[in-house]
């Protein structure tokens, strides 16, 4: 069997055969779950030896038909930026099973069962190479996730589960609208078929048409993203999330906005994204601004570390929509980083709500006192998400901000300011928390990292420095990838468009 | 044209589903006193043996298609979907029913000697080439169905229900009358394939008068299909009626309203098209709006489906709307995944509403995963599909509408249909929200046993909602190939 479609498989078997776990066993569940996504995540880590680095091209690919009218396959293949955000899925998943192994305890049986859904939709979301097939995964992905947070989630669970499901089926009913649109237009969901269509001039869109097709997709990946000002669901999904479903959420649910963008609206409607790169731009300047101003006053651990996720997505943006080279790669590097940053950052307050049933910054204190080593974990998560050098966030955030500057030297210079909130509001969170005068019942609750904690966040940490220290590992696949992207913005793209194109490349020699 | 009332082989043969369940709904009636107190589980075992009987002469006319009784009736693939899906819906909604009637100790012969009339008048009006035998078909339909609302004699809901629904249903059937009159005043025939070559033929008569006619039936049609503005009695009668026969109206007769709907507009009313598009393009609108957003509001879950099974009816318009091939095969797919997914939910309501449907509001559904997670789990499947979420034939049917109705440049009907239905993901949420993420109330805790008839009718639905969800190929094939037999 193809290497990819086990990866997309096994959680799926794995997901079906947990609901035949009688529902008195719960620790049946728990060690299943493990043992199905360690599994997953060795299949995916065979599926990266095997990938082959020196190609641009989409690697095993599988090609089934699966409705026959309309034409309709389950087509799958992978590139350098899929590559990394399926093995992003596979990677969280086992840790998100460890974190929440003691943290949920009401209907254990279902909430693991969700979890390896949420997998499966998620790698299949980045690995569906059908328009149909993708929203069919895209879909899925909601569901468990629905229930995740409405179900396991904290007080204001409901209206956080109902909204979040609303926003994303709002923006996703219009992108359905386009991808039916497309197919009667072009008489195939194959993405690679369009493409090839659109560039043998096979397929053209009138400027007003691509430009409202452009936006039926835009606006269901802008809400994922989530871009200012359609980020409103997200600070409040995350709070009442449980940590595991904070993680996934932040981690890999986010990056579908911006995988979206990159993989499917810049190569499709090359000119319409030009034409609307600038008003993007300010959008996402705005995302990066307000997210970390927002965060510096939050009296919430969770939500702060929500709107930083805000304004780290915002730069994202800003390097897919700079259309260089550099701004491309730096947003794939920053949405890996992200993913495992905020990843670890969410399941370390996620430990300290465990210890302490509180995200309130107010009812904490002088932890470093109590539990050094988490301390110094979080000390470590904290720095990578401000961006130091040497962590994983510095790279992806100077490929931006050096890819945006060859182009448009102002939205460098606005984007900047976001890196330097970004210290303000975690720093003084760390303070805050870590340090100072300790609440009467912290130093009683306040026990270090356990066995399973360490096995949970040690991985995170370990990716931290070496997606910091080796860039190298990791970039290569993406480079190759993103230069395919940007190569076929070029295609069809007008004369009066493309100039600005030249300016670029003139600046870049 | 020379009509042969003499009946050939041939056209029993075609004609025989309807006399199997006639025969078998009369035989009920008679063996009333004989099986009555020993057996009450026997009316519905013969209803079930009659109806697969009946689809078994149904499936079996088809491999010989073609008019029978001088082009009265006409037997296709189109007819034959139709015939099958409304006799599907009467064996579901048997198999939800023996519970319900064991438990309001109600009369069980008369019960089903009214499905089968019905679902008989329903198979009529879905190989009806004439437009008096539709109305014939119509009328046994609609008269039974009365009856059945009105079942629970002692209950004064059910018999509101009852009398609105036969109120303003005669006086819409009057409408679709008028109608019919108008179409024979003017064309000069009442048999679909002729008022087509009439219409489109070089002498075509004045359209003002064959456009009133089309509106009058429209009239009639939206009705029975409980498409707005003509939905008010739709929650009432839902609400009212015994929860498997709210069950059976909201698919059964729907559908074969639809067939005929298409019917008569496609084949008949075909050729002047462009005049009759907007009053359904308004329709549909209304309807998706009007159910979606009154359902928004609704505490009582009945009444809520109710609601919501008139949205359905706008979504189905919308590829009504499109005119085409595509159009008409993604209605046929989309009452039948309907079929399921709504007789699912009602079959699930049923069983939580409990003796004397003490329980039917939204919040008496709370906490029904944590007591009962088969339940709840089946309860799910068939909200999902309703939303519209892949790998459901809700999913598929909606995106398949909606491509018809994009073929046909309808692209703000169908944006707008979209933003319905996401609109109406908010309700379907709600029941999910109680089912979930509400700690458990009286009505979850009590556990009345499961009889395997009703097994059934929860697990048959919900593997056709998936089936028709990741399998479409094949059904979406034979409805593709009948469609092109309507014009």
């Amino acid at each position: 069997m193809n290497l990819l479609t086990l990866v997309l498989i096994m959680p799926l078997v794995g997901f079906l055969a947990s609901l035949t776990i009688p529902r008195r066993f719960p620790q049946n569940s728990r060690a299943w779950a493990l043992a199905v996504s360690l599994a997953t995540f060795a299949q995916s880590l065979i599926l990266l030896s095997q990938f082959d680095r020196n190609t641009a091209g989409d690697q095993f690919t599988v090609d089934i038909p699966w409705i026959s009218t309309p034409d309709i396959h389950f087509h799958v293949a992978a590139d350098g930026i899929s590559l990394w955000l399926v093995l992003l899925s596979t990677f969280l998943t086992p840790i998100c099973v460890l974190i929440s192994w003691k943290y949920v305890q009401d209907r254990v049986k279902e909430f693991f069962a969700f979890l390896l859904l949420l997998e499966f939709g998620l790698v299949g979301v980045f690995i569906a190479q059908d328009l149909f097939l993708f929203y069919v995964f895209w879909e899925i992905s909601l569901v468990p996730m629905y229930f995740l947070i409405g179900i396991w989630g904290h007080s204001r669970r409901i209206y956080a589960a109902v909204k979040f499901f609303l926003y994303t089926m709002t923006g996703s009913v219009l992108m359905l609208a386009a991808i039916i649109y497309l197919y009667n237009r072009a008489g195939t969901f194959s993405y690679a078929t369009i493409l090839d269509m659109l560039a043998s001039g096979k397929l053209t869109f009138a400027p007003g048409e691509q430009m409202l097709l452009f936006l039926a997709f835009f606006l269901a990946f802008a809400i994922k993203v989530p871009l200012f000002p359609l980020h409103t669901w997200l600070p409040d999904a995350h709070v009442e999330a449980p940590t595991a479903g904070s993680v996934m959420l932040a981690s890999v649910m986010l990056k579908m906005g911006t995988f979206g963008i990159l993989h499917y609206s810049l190569p499709m409607f090359p000119v319409a994204a030009r034409q609307c790169a600038p008003w993007i731009a300010v959008l996402a300047i705005i995302g990066i601004i307000y997210g970390a101003l927002v965060a510096m006053v939050q009296p919430n651990m969770k939500k702060l570390v929500a709107y930083s996720s805000v304004s780290h997505l915002g730069f994202v943006v800003l390097g897919i929509f700079s259309f260089t080279q550099m701004g491309l790669d730096g947003a794939v590097y920053q949405m890996l980083s992200h993913g495992i940053t905020t990843g670890a950052l969410f399941a370390l307050v996620g430990f300290l709500y465990e210890r302490r049933h509180s995200l309130e910054i107010s009812e904490y204190g002088d932890v470093a006192t109590a539990a050094p080593w988490l301390s110094t974990v979080f000390l470590i998560a904290t720095l990578a998400s401000i961006g130091l050098p040497l962590l994983n966030n510095f790279v992806g955030e100077f490929l931006v901000l050096q890819g945006t500057a060859m182009t448009h030297f102002t939205w460098t210079v606005y984007a900047a300011i976001g890196v330097i909130l970004s210290a303000c509001y975690m720093l003084w969170m760390y303070q805050r928390v870590f340090y100072g005068v300790a609440k009467a019942d912290v130093k009683r609750h306040m026990p270090d990292l356990g066995l399973r904690e360490w096995a949970a966040i040690v991985p995170l940490i370990v990716m931290m420095v070496w997606m910091g220290v080796y860039s190298q590992s990791f970039l290569p696949p993406v480079s190759k990838a993103t230069a395919r992207v940007l190569e076929q913005t070029h295609i069809n793209v007008p004369e009066r468009v493309e100039l600005r194109q030249r300016s670029e490349v003139a600046h870049a020699r | 044209m020379p009509v042969n009332f003499g009946a050939s082989a041939t056209d029993l043969l075609r004609f025989l589903p309807e006399i199997i369940l006639t025969v078998m709904g009369t035989a009920l009636m008679v063996l009333d006193p004989v099986l009555h107190k020993r057996a009450s589980h026997a009316f519905g075992h013969l209803s079930i043996l009659a109806l697969l009987a009946a689809i078994g002469a149904a499936v079996y006319a088809q491999t010989d298609p073609g008019a029978a009784f001088g082009g009265m009736l006409l037997v296709d693939g189109f007819a034959t979907w139709f015939r099958v899906l409304v006799m599907v819906v009467g064996i579901l909604s048997i198999l939800a029913s023996y519970r319900f009637l064991a438990r309001q100790e109600a009369e069980t012969s008369e019960y089903h000697a009214l499905l089968l009339f019905s679902i008989a008048g329903q198979c009529m009006m879905a190989a009806a080439n004439d437009l008096i035998i539709v109305f014939i078909g119509l009328e046994i339909s609609s008269i039974s169905s009365y009856v059945l609302a009105g079942y629970l004699r002692d209950d004064k809901r059910s018999n509101e229900a009852a009398l609105k629904y036969f109120l303003l249903g005669s006086f819409a059937t009057a409408f679709f009358l008028y109608g019919v009159a108008i179409t024979y005043g003017t064309v000069g025939t009442v048999n679909l394939t002729a008022i087509r070559a009439a219409l489109s033929g070089a002498d075509a008569p004045p359209v003002v008068f064959v456009t009133l006619a089309a509106a009058l039936m429209f009239v009639g049609l939206g009705f029975k299909v409980s498409a707005a503005p003509f939905q008010i009695w739709a929650p009432d009668v839902y609400q009212g009626a015994p929860t498997p026969v709210a069950a059976f109206l909201s698919a059964g007769p729907k559908a074969a309203a639809f067939a005929i709907f298409l019917r008569i507009f496609l084949t008949a009313f075909g050729p002047i098209g462009a005049d009759w598009q907007p009053l359904v393009w308004m329709a549909a609108l209304l309807s998706m709006t009007v159910g979606n957003f009154a359902a928004l509001l609704q505490t009582n879950v009945k009444r809520m489906l109710a609601y919501s099974s008139i949205a359905h009816a706008g979504y189905v318009l919308v590829a009504l709307t499109a005119q085409s091939n595509t159009g008409t095969a993604a209605v046929m797919f989309y009452l039948a995944a309907y079929a399921f997914m709504n007789i699912g939910a009602f079959a699930v309501v049923s069983h939580v509403s409990g003796r004397g449907e003490r329980y039917q509001s939204l919040d008496d559904l709370a906490g029904l995963g944590r007591k009962q997670p088969m339940m709840a789990a089946m309860l799910t499947i068939f909200l999902l599909s309703l939303i519209g979420v892949p790998l459901t034939g809700g999913f598929f049917g909606k995106f398949y509408i909606f491509k018809a109705a994009l073929e046909s440049h309808l692209v703000w009907l169908t944006v707008l249909g979209l933003l319905n239905s996401a609109v109406g993901a908010y309700y379907y949420l709600r029941i999910l929200v109680m089912v979930y993420m509400h700690e458990p109330g009286e009505a979850a805790g009590q556990t009345e046993p499961l009889t395997p008839g009703f097994r059934l009718a929860l697990i048959l639905p919900a593997l056709g909602t998936l089936f028709l969800g990741i399998f479409p190929t094949r059904v979406l094939d034979f409805a593709l190939k009948s469609a092109t037999l309507v014009k």
